[in-house]
């Protein structure tokens, strides 16, 4: 028989102040095996919760009726009290009379009759309840970052400091992302390389992190803790351990015109190549698609100059496969090409760039040595329009959002343009100048009074050409809307950021979400930044949303801290409230009947299958079975259970069935 | 005699209209006081067979109330329950149920004022449609075969 305590608070006037809490208490005294029914001024209170405490020991209850606030305020509090005096904490129950009764509603009958009638719900409920204990599910103390950018690097590195091993895995034959692309960073003007450079050799050294470049993620499964990844490692045609990274092959490859996607276009290289002299590991790869011997059979210089002998045109693509707890999305972004807005030439005219391409440009280590040399004839340009928002905050032809990084990085262009082209002109179109950041709006005041950058406020309309010239048509929306025209020698379009091109695949590939530009979705806007909708699967840097880089480092080491504080422990203890698919004796084993429509409508694919053989082995059923570790107990699978044989803990259909009738 | 007094059984979810009715509270927004609020972790749990159970029962009216769609804290428990309930009404209506006693709704934690509105409004509709008598009771199962621990 179930013997139940019922605890009436009065919140001080809160609810007593509306409903007659010692009549709630007096009537839930008679409803069938409550054995105990009090009402108090404050039961979450010490008193209070010590009034309940004594009760289960006394009393001997088997289930607790706290009729006090929501649970969602002190459900916590009251389980706990319950277990301190020994009762299993999934046998305490809150009515909710506070928020939603005696706030609600006025101080007559029928409020009081309505706080009765939640009180007997509830009771109704609680006798069905059972004990329920925390699942425990082990942990696999090693985490998965993927992508090799400044954010996957500070979170690999965070994580490896931290004492736990670290896989890194970067798409590209080098880490170090679009961050070693960039000459100088805003707003310190600090060379992008020197603060990076140190970092991507730290990674390659690290003990604790094990780095896969040229590699990607083929697979993802399994769930917190206990992930088990594969990675493709592509065919470097390299023996990397042989390789001693002397460049030999690289001097004497005979394709040397291929556009170099590191100096974005910009430059050339080789079909094997090291993407940057500063690259880790600084180990070529032969880029299959244009070198001469995978397309015609013949060359081998490559082969015949390696002094290690490290060349293997036969190398195949590897699966690697890694047992993780924890994985890192930091997959980055791409800047759009600006190829939307064929009124502003790029690809038709040379000395259209983008951002991205002004960066090498402008770079110590770019193809023109950071001398600003136009692409088209070497030229120094003498007048350099930078147009913002290249497709950015346009909804008629761009992208809804913005890029967020192109203020600034638009202002730090001109800055570096006038200090390396004193007595060149800079002109900046743009359409408001966001520059929220520490030291970012002193940075674009900076380049507008001290470099004298011209800023115009407005869009451009048009970009021609007419005698040599970029004539880049405009208007000037502080001067009356007057029409602006500028003869340019090069314009430079501040592209919008987009995520990788194969970002939703990615994100399929995982399991998890993104929205409807393909940037990961993290799990809350406000409250789990870092954190993604799967449990275990972290996110850092832009492929969650446009950045800039202190804001994807401290994002990446918010992800780290989550991934630490996940390896903590060796167990991870997990409320219990998730579904169960039933099962009994033989010769039924299970009510379930194999259908599986549970397996389709889990949003978390937690549904296993499980068969039940004999015991020599013969397949008697193939019943579902649910993972306790991912299942997260919304309990869609069991509305949709033909069988009704799937429940969810703490929801079971008894309970939700008794309360209805309690109504 | 007194005047006609519906009861209205809602069954919300734990994230959404549970938090938002919490906050009506919070709000101190007064509505009828003719609901009774079963709380579930998600309404892709709601089976349509506690919808029958609850008029079987004896509510008069039942309010089905969740997430936006895209807003479900389960990513798409809600979807599952709106798709459910698309199949099912036409079920209904086809066995007899007076489909202007269930409403279905979209309550988020931060629309206080609206669950309120919500309540008043389906409290005001079923007074007027009066007591639910002519509820087929075959398609509920009784109380009794529901196991008293």
């Amino acid at each position: 028989m179930p013997r139940i305590g019922v605890f009436v608070c009065h919140c001080g006037e809160n609810i007593a102040g509306t409903v007659d809490t010692a009549a709630v208490a007096r009537a839930a005294a008679e409803f069938p095996g409550v054995v105990h029914s009090v009402d108090y001024k404050y039961m979450c209170s010490d008193p209070g919760q010590n009034l309940i405490k004594q009760a289960i020991r006394e009393k001997k209850l088997t289930g607790v009726v706290v009729a006090a606030c929501s649970p969602r305020m002190h459900e916590p509090t009251f389980r706990r009290a319950c277990a301190e005096a020994g009762l299993n904490p999934f046998l305490c129950e809150m009515a909710n009379l506070r928020e939603h009764c005696s706030w609600v509603h006025e101080r007559t009958a029928a409020t009081t009759e309505k706080a009765i009638d939640l009180v007997r719900i509830l009771v109704e409920k609680v006798k069905r309840n059972r004990p329920l204990y925390p699942i425990n599910v082990p942990i696999t103390r090693t985490a998965l970052v993927l992508g090799g950018g400044i954010a996957g690097i500070q979170a690999a590195l965070d994580i490896a400091n931290a004492g736990h091993k670290v896989i890194l895995v970067e798409r590209q034959a080098s880490i170090g992302g679009h961050m070693a692309q960039l000459s100088e960073t805003f707003p310190t003007l600090d060379c992008s390389q020197c603060i990076l450079t140190p970092r991507m050799v730290e990674v390659a050294q690290h003990p604790n992190i094990t780095l896969y470049t040229y590699s990607e993620l083929e697979r993802l499964e399994g769930f917190i803790g206990n992930f088990r990844a594969v990675i493709r490692k592509k065919a470097r045609s390299i023996d990397e351990t042989a390789c001693t990274g002397c460049g030999a092959c690289i001097q004497k490859c005979p394709t040397k015109k291929i556009p170099s996607e590191f100096n974005a276009q910009l430059g050339m290289r080789t079909a094997i190549y090291v993407p940057f002299p500063q690259a880790v590991p600084n180990k070529p790869v032969i880029d299959r698609e244009h070198c001469v011997y995978f397309k015609t059979g013949r060359c081998k210089l490559c082969e015949r100059v390696c002094p290690a002998k490290a060349i293997r045109y036969d190398q195949e693509d590897m699966l690697i496969e890694v047992n993780v707890g924890a994985v890192v999305a930091a997959t980055g972004y791409e800047v759009k090409g600006p190829d939307f807005f064929p009124e502003y030439g790029y690809g038709q005219y040379k000395d259209v760039i983008t951002g991205l391409q002004f960066e090498r440009l402008a770079s110590a280590s770019g193809p023109t040595q950071g001398v600003i040399r136009r692409p088209s004839d070497g030229a120094v340009p003498q007048t350099v329009v930078f147009v913002a928002c290249a497709g950015s905050r346009d909804p008629a032809k761009g992208l809804n959002y913005c890029s967020k990084i192109c203020c600034m990085y638009t202002a730090k262009h001109a800055m570096l343009y006038r200090h390396k082209v004193h007595e060149g002109r800079a002109y900046v179109f743009y359409m408001d100048i966001r520059a929220g950041g520490k030291m970012y709006e002193e940075f674009v005041r900076r380049a507008i009074e001290e470099d004298q950058v011209n800023y115009i406020r407005g869009r451009v309309s048009r970009i021609y050409e007419r005698n040599g010239k970029l004539i880049v048509k405009g208007v000037d929306t502080l001067l009356n809307s007057r029409p602006v025209e500028i003869e340019a020698d090069l314009v430079v379009l501040a592209t919008a950021m987009v995520p990788q091109p194969d970002a939703e695949q990615l994100a399929q590939r995982m399991k998890v979400s993104y929205d409807e530009y393909g940037f990961l979705a993290e799990a809350h806007p406000k409250l789990r930044p870092v954190e993604m909708n799967t449990a275990g699967i972290f996110v850092a840097g832009a492929c969650q949303a446009p950045k800039d880089i202190p804001e994807s480092v401290a994002q990446a080491s918010g992800a780290a801290s989550k991934v630490i504080a996940l390896f903590s422990k060796e167990e991870l203890s997990r409320e219990p409230l998730v579904a169960v698919v039933n099962r009994c004796a033989p010769p039924e084993y299970s009510t379930c009947i194999g259908c599986f429509l549970c397996e389709s409508a889990c949003p978390y694919q937690a549904i296993e299958r499980e068969e039940i053989r004999t015991r020599d082995g013969k397949l008697i059923k193939t019943v579902a079975k649910v993972n306790q570790g991912v299942c997260q107990g919304c309990g869609t699978c069991v509305a949709l259970c033909r069988s009704k044989s799937i429940d969810l803990q703490g929801f079971t259909n008894e309970q939700v069935f008794a309360e209805l009738i309690a109504v | 005699m007194a005047a006609f007094e519906p009861k209205i059984v809602a069954f919300v979810c734990n994230w959404c209209t549970y938090a938002g009715a919490d906050l009506t509270g919070t709000s101190r927004i007064k509505y009828a006081p003719n609901v009774r609020m079963i709380r579930l972790p998600c309404t892709g749990r709601i089976d349509f067979m506690l919808i029958l159970q609850a008029f079987g029962q004896g509510a008069d009216g039942v309010i089905v109330s969740g997430c936006h769609p895209g807003d479900c804290h389960y990513t798409a428990g809600n979807y599952h329950a709106r798709r459910r309930w698309i199949l099912f009404r036409r079920l209904l209506d086809f066995l007899g149920v007076d489909l202007r006693r269930i409403h279905f709704a979209w309550v988020s934690a931060a629309e206080g004022a609206k669950w309120a509105e919500l309540v008043n409004e389906v409290a005001a509709t079923i007074r007027e449609l009066g007591p639910y008598d002519t509820f087929p009771k075959r398609l509920a199962c009784r109380p009794e075969a529901v196991e008293v621990a």
